[in-house]
């Protein structure tokens, strides 16, 4: 996992699984959910699959897909911080 | 892509769990090497050390890179190059190639091997070509379908 990413503790929503299983958890899972493009970057990872991506907003916290080359995709949450601001000004 | 207008390939590279992946990789290097096209690899750190202990000369590799410091150059528009060949032999190799479809200009071949390729490669639904070999151990169904990939990158070179 990226260093800031581990140091965030995130809570694992998700293990283990695949990029489109992911992609639909957070359509149905999460209410407020954002339209990203592959490689977008959350912190020090990026956002890895084939379009769409999604990544939510669940009050303070972002949720989001974080695949590992050799685990699979596990879809976490952690304190979002700037990082909401940033996703939401870019649907504008 | 470089100003000398030398082609150039980057090789992506996921997990080095199937053991044909490393000399796989050794294999396309030196072909690619042969056929004047530069081999750029871009891997996770394990998959790296295998290659730097497998060819300690560096007879076959040259430029080597953090996989996530390479997608962070290209997303970036720091870097591009003009094929880019993605090791596949997992759902994270799938997302992985499908992420280079969209952030590089490159024409992207998808070289899927280990015990589940076929099925991989009907997952594929970006643009891309195709290269599938149930191939684990034994390394050449996938080296005899990756000499055909290398006659195409010489011939799309002209």
């Amino acid at each position: 996992m990226g260093g800031c990413l581990e140091a965030m503790k995130p809570e694992i929503l998700l293990s283990q699984t695949t990029f489109k299983d992911a992609r639909e958890y957070i359509k149905k899972n999460v209410r407020e959910y954002h339209e990203v493009e592959p490689g977008y970057k959350i912190f020090d990872v990026h956002i890895i699959g084939v379009p769409p991506l999604y990544v939510g907003v669940d009050g303070e916290r972002l949720i989001f897909p974080y695949t590992k080359p050799c685990h699979g995709t596990f879809v976490v949450k952690v304190p979002g911080g700037a990082e909401i601001a940033r996703l939401r000004a870019r649907q504008k | 892509m470089t100003e000398k207008n030398e082609q150039t390939a980057l090789l992506l590279l996921g997990c080095p769990q199937v053991p044909v992946q490393t000399s796989m990789v050794l294999y396309l290097a030196h072909g690619l090497s042969q056929r004047g096209i530069r081999p750029v690899i871009a891997g996770t750190t394990a998959a790296r050390r295998l290659m730097e202990v497998a060819d300690p000369g560096r007879h076959y590799l040259g430029e080597m890179n953090d996989l996530d410091e390479m997608i962070d150059e290209i997303t970036e528009k720091k870097r591009d190059f003009d094929l880019c060949f993605v090791f596949i032999h997992n759902d994270s190799g799938i997302a992985y190639a499908g992420t280079m479809a969209y952030i590089s200009k490159a024409r992207v071949y998808a070289l899927i091997f280990g015990e589940h390729a076929e099925e991989l490669a009907g997952e594929i639904e970006f643009p891309c070509e195709i290269v599938a070999a149930k191939a684990t151990h034994n390394p050449m169904p996938l080296k005899r379908r990756l000499e055909e990939v290398m006659q195409w990158a010489a011939v799309s070179k002209r």
